[in-house]
């Protein structure tokens, strides 16, 4: 019998196709995929269907929202439009907030994996490193970086990933520790797999579980990230992003409180969409909450 | 093993962890793009040729790069970060004068959150499908999910227009006039709002905390003993089941110095608190990099401190630990 045939398991009983069905049932997680569909149907049909540049001055600054038709939600201190704003910069953040998490999660998976499975010497030098990047306050060495290297949505995304992968690795070795010396590994050693191949294709699917309600948290606190960053001023300034928004507007808050917290509400929504579909999930995956 | 040679490992661990902070900020000023003379000097510094001249002599930056790290971590370890030439001061005076603030806040955020977190965990965990209960889960989802500089943001309009009862920046009243115990107290005045924005997000995060571990300490059989013996309700929430139920509390929120830390960086930009963060803010506009290496390596050395202080204090609370050093 071959490794793959081990692992085939008849279809209706699918492991995710039955956390699907608790996903369902789990009102935050569905609460928070609709935020989420919402919030990407907004940022990338959007822009097509209100046609405004963000960038370009189209009344006078700092006008409040419903003054003008023109501006429905109000202008900027340039007087540019808050609703084009809040349509294009959903893009930015999101292309951010996935980019920066899926970097986050392939350091953190790699670095995990190899220190739960190897264990001894590679685990010890590993968790080192581990601890050492969990000292660093994340987002002033994420600054530095983005300051050094010059603030494009690549340097900021790298930067996102390469401050928060400690959380993602530590988990992994959690998960990996508890796996490996399960008797389906040893099966699977037994009959002659190789390191590599029982790392990624018979433990790693085994850990996802936990792996893939960590991967939405870790989405939603890049975001926040990338807000703080352009908040500081050091995010891409060619790319419109809500923190941008919200760093741009900051100085005239107490005139203009529109320009900060509309954005704000913006990134607050996507951050608790993905925080709810992480506790969805959380709920699908675990199956002591399943009979509810 | 005596406590002695716990501390004496943990110091030696603490060390190298600096250590390894100092090669790090070595590393970045070397990895970025350009002259790393230029890097040191800031780009906005305004170097002249021979103050580039005198940092290549004084990093002896012509030298290997092994020999440049030696210079650089004895320089650092001998309490030389080197000198802002944007503030043109020496980078570790710009810092102390700024990092006593920063800890004020932080130390306030934190007792903020672990007090009113702990509380509304323990109200919460009294009806666990009550009213409270529901309300701890909302404002936890919540707290998490809002970015803490536009919480921050939202609490400035709302104190400058509705409330005006605390002040929205600054740490003092520069025209204040009284003793030392007025201005003691002027500085707590304006101490409430930023300590409160960097608190939320732990708030939320410890009220959950508490309310798990309290509904599980409830369940346990000593708490069964002891309303067998007829404690009283009062007594069992507030004595026999917090005590157990703060010790994972206040490990989380020693871990957690790190990111309160980067929290407080944005906090104290949004209401100008005059520590670390706003330092770093600046610096990094003034592209003044000695200053923003210098924080970056302060900041970790309080996240370092904060970790050893936390484990020495909870080998002391939990003797559960002790035996198993």
């Amino acid at each position: 019998m071959s490794a793959s045939e081990i692992h085939s398991v008849p279809k209706s009983q699918h492991p995710l196709v039955e956390a699907a069905r608790a996903f369902r049932q789990s009102w935050a997680g569905v609460l928070g995929f609709i935020l989420l569909v919402a919030i990407i149907f907004m940022a990338f049909a959007g822009p097509h269907i209100y046609g405004v540049d963000p960038f370009e001055i189209v009344w006078a600054p700092l006008t409040p929202p419903g003054d003008t038709e023109t501006a429905p939600l109000g202008t900027d201190y340039l007087g540019r439009d808050i609703l084009a704003g809040l349509l294009h910069g959903g893009a930015a953040t999101l292309y951010v907030g996935l980019s920066a998490g899926l970097i986050t999660i392939t350091i953190g998976i790699l670095v995990g994996a190899f220190a739960g499975f190897y264990g001894g010497a590679v685990d010890e030098m590993l968790m080192r490193v581990t601890e050492f990047f969990q000292v660093l306050p994340a987002l002033l060495f994420a600054m530095v970086l983005v300051t050094l290297f010059t603030p494009s949505i690549f340097v900021v995304s790298a930067a996102i990933g390469v401050v928060s992968w400690p959380t993602t690795a530590r988990l992994t070795r959690a998960e990996f520790l508890k796996i490996r010396n399960l008797e389906y590994v040893k099966a699977a050693r037994s009959i002659g797999a190789k390191n590599q191949r029982i790392i990624w294709r018979v433990i790693l699917p085994n850990a996802l579980a936990p792996l893939i309600v960590s991967a939405t948290l870790t989405i939603g606190v890049a975001i926040l990230f990338e807000a703080g960053l352009s908040f500081l001023g050091l995010g891409d300034p060619n790319a419109f992003s809500w923190g941008l928004m919200i760093g741009s507007g900051r100085e005239h808050i107490l005139d203009a409180w529109w320009t900060v917290t509309l954005p704000g509400v913006m990134i607050f929504i996507t951050v608790l969409g993905f925080s709810l579909v992480g506790d969805g999930l959380n709920d699908a995956f675990n199956p002591k909450l399943r009979e509810r | 093993m005596s406590i002695l040679t716990v501390i004496a490992r943990r110091l030696l661990h603490a060390f190298l962890l600096v250590l390894a902070v100092l090669i790090l900020n070595f590393l970045l000023i070397h990895l970025a793009p350009g002259d790393p003379a230029e890097v040191i000097a800031g780009e906005m510094g305004g170097a002249t040729e021979e103050m580039l001249q005198q940092i290549r002599e004084t990093y002896g930056l012509d030298k290997p790069v092994i020999t440049q790290l030696g210079i650089y971590l004895s320089q650092a370890l001998q309490g030389d970060l080197g000198q802002s030439f944007f503030y043109n001061a020496p980078v570790v005076d710009l810092i102390l004068g700024r990092i006593g603030p920063t800890i004020l806040l932080v130390i306030a955020a934190l007792t903020f959150a672990i007090l009113i977190g702990t509380m509304l965990g323990v109200l919460s965990s009294h009806k666990p499908k009550g009213i409270m209960s529901g309300f701890v889960t909302l404002f936890s989802v919540v707290g998490y999910s809002a970015p803490i500089f536009w919480t921050g943001l939202m609490l400035v309009i709302l104190f400058a227009w509705t409330f005006p009862i605390f002040p929205i920046a600054n740490m003092y009243d520069i025209t204040l006039e009284g003793g030392f115990f007025a201005r003691v107290l002027d500085v707590l005045h304006h101490l409430v709002l930023p300590a409160l924005t960097l608190g939320i997000v732990y708030i939320a995060q410890y009220s959950r905390l508490t309310r798990a571990s309290m509904l599980e300490i409830l369940g346990s059989d000593y708490i069964r003993t002891a309303r067998a013996k007829g404690v009283g309700e009062v007594k069992i929430y507030g004595f026999h089941a917090l005590r157990n139920a703060i010790l994972p509390v206040v490990t989380i929120a020693g871990l957690q110095f790190g990111s309160i830390i980067s929290g407080a960086v944005l906090v104290e930009t949004v209401f100008s608190w005059p520590g670390l963060g706003t330092l770093a803010f600046d610096s990094i506009l003034a592209r003044d990099y000695p200053t923003v290496l210098g924080i970056l390596f302060f900041s970790s050395l309080l996240v370092i401190v904060a970790n050893l202080i936390t484990d020495l204090v909870y080998r002391v609370v939990d003797p559960r630990i002790r035996t198993g050093g």
